[in-house]
């Protein structure tokens, strides 16, 4: 319907975000009857992803003509980006910056090179940039939840973990049950995003390469292999992240640094 | 408190006599909330001091800074004559067993809780030892029940078995009773006196329970706004 006003792509595309940001507050208010108030928290990260992506696009079309080793200080600065979102899953941690943004750009990183070395990424700006980045978004994600549920797990169970240290455990050991538990409940999103391919949804990446004239069988390939990359660079992120911060939650002396209401 | 900080103390000489455990100047304070002020008292082979004050005395604080689980701001322990700072953390917390006010059991069975402690340092518990520790707390034949289906009582008892199976010097008891009710309160308590008493071991009881106090220790320690304001027998603590 909307395209019977717009003509010109450019507004269609403003009118089309207009109409989902309106339903997405819809929700909002939903949720606000309920008690759950989340108006501010979404009307920023509406007004912030509108902004950023087409920040981004723009950056993008400048790109194009770029030289190719551009797109590795694109990639790097949407790393820190992740490792600075992400982190601030893990209130109350130190280092938790320094620990997301590592993790990111081990887990993502590592996937991106191996993959561009092997061919599977093409080297071209128009491709790297958008594939990389959303393997680095899902680590970003992966690394939130993994750390946010480490957090959550930790708090709730102090006198658990303490209770191991006053029996003589490793300061390691004590959390590992929550270490574990983080790193699996991280990779959830990930893992059904792979068992529901193709049956519950069909993502944007296979959509978009079938509009603009690809093979149907070689998107659908293609899009597997975007999703098993994603599921590597995430679990490899949320390992990372899930092995480093265990450690910042102890001081020197094995004491647990993170409790209620410190 | 860092590595350079640890490294840094100085141990001095341990007393002629030979107490096992001594505090001295031992303190914390917290966002300038003092928690534990200038604390120095010793215990000695055998003894249980009873620590005893009002709700939010300091009493569990003051237990929980002797187990290093909270760092002091000022002041140190001795464990047998040395600086707790040159004994490691999981060294140190194994000789000074530590009991909570709740016990805190990990899920499984009786004996896997009872193995936890020396399995971190790579032993294992043979059966007979297991049920040593039990028939300690009066559980004789639990070893293989599964720690889920145990009333409140039994869960504490096999709480202090499981700190006892890493052979401690010191018995720290954190309020050990008083999230019971009565039943079980005193089926725990006859434990600990069965361990402190017939056994010999050095314990501190954390209390606000002062007739528990009566009962199971000879020394007591008043603390009042983390500082302690008595210290000595326990009739003459509790009744001066």
């Amino acid at each position: 319907m909307l395209k019977f006003f717009f003509s010109n792509q450019l507004y269609l595309g403003l009118a089309q975000a207009f109409i989902t940001a309106l339903v997405a507050t819809l929700v909002v208010l939903l949720a606000r009857k309920r008690g759950i108030h989340l108006e501010s928290e979404t009307l920023i990260a509406m007004l912030r992803g509108i902004v950023q992506i087409v920040a981004v696009g723009s950056i993008l079309l400048l790109l194009l003509s770029a030289p190719r080793w551009t797109s590795g200080l694109l990639l790097a600065a949407m790393m820190i980006a992740a490792g600075s979102i992400s982190g601030r899953r893990a209130k109350g941690i130190p280092d938790a910056f320094r620990v997301s943004a590592f993790s990111i750009a081990f887990g993502a990183g590592s996937v991106i090179a191996l993959m561009t070395w092997l061919g599977v990424i093409d080297t071209a700006i128009t491709s790297l940039v958008p594939v990389g980045s959303m393997l680095i978004a899902n680590s970003m994600n992966t690394n939130g939840l993994a750390l946010n549920r480490f957090r959550a797990d930790v708090l709730a169970h102090v006198g658990e973990i303490e209770t191991a240290l006053a029996l003589g455990a490793e300061a390691r050991n004590s959390v590992a049950p929550y270490v574990q538990a983080s790193f699996e409940a991280s990779l959830i999103p990930a893992i059904d995003s792979l068992r529901s391919l193709g049956i519950v949804w069909i993502p944007g990446l296979m959509a978009g390469m079938l509009l603009s004239g690809a093979r149907p069988v070689y998107a659908a390939i293609y899009q597997f292999v975007v999703l098993a990359m994603i599921f590597a660079a995430s679990g490899l992120t949320s390992l990372v992240s899930t092995l480093l911060i265990r450690d910042r939650i102890f001081t020197p002396a094995q004491q647990l640094s993170l409790q209620p209401g410190r | 408190m860092n590595d350079q900080n640890i490294v840094e103390i100085r141990v001095t000489s341990p007393p002629t006599s030979d107490p096992i455990l001594r505090t001295e100047h031992l303190g914390r304070v917290v966002k300038d909330k003092i928690l534990v002020e200038d604390a120095t008292f010793e215990v000695r082979t055998s003894e249980v001091l009873a620590i005893v004050g009002p709700s939010g005395s300091g009493k569990s604080s003051l237990l929980r800074l002797l187990n290093r689980l909270d760092e002091p701001t000022s002041g140190t322990v001795y464990v047998e004559g040395t600086d707790y700072r040159q004994i490691t953390p999981r060294d140190l917390r194994r000789k000074l067993g530590m009991v909570n006010q709740r016990p805190f059991l990990f899920p499984g069975t009786v004996e896997q809780n009872l193995q936890f402690g020396p399995q971190q340092r790579g032993e294992s518990l043979p059966p007979d030892a297991i049920e040593q520790l039990l028939t300690r707390v009066g559980l004789i034949g639990y070893a293989s029940r599964n720690v889920a289906n145990l009333s409140g009582g039994e869960a504490q008892r096999v709480s202090v078995a499981r700190t006892l199976a890493n052979s401690p010097l010191v018995l720290l008891l954190d309020e050990p009773t008083s999230a019971l009710d009565e039943a079980s309160k005193l089926e725990v308590e006859s434990s600990i006196q069965r361990i402190v008493h017939d056994q010999g071991m050095t314990c501190v009881l954390v209390t606000h329970d002062t007739a528990q106090a009566a009962r199971l220790s000879e020394q007591a320690l008043l603390l009042e706004g983390g500082r302690i304001v008595r210290a000595g027998p326990i009739q003459e603590v509790l009744h001066a």
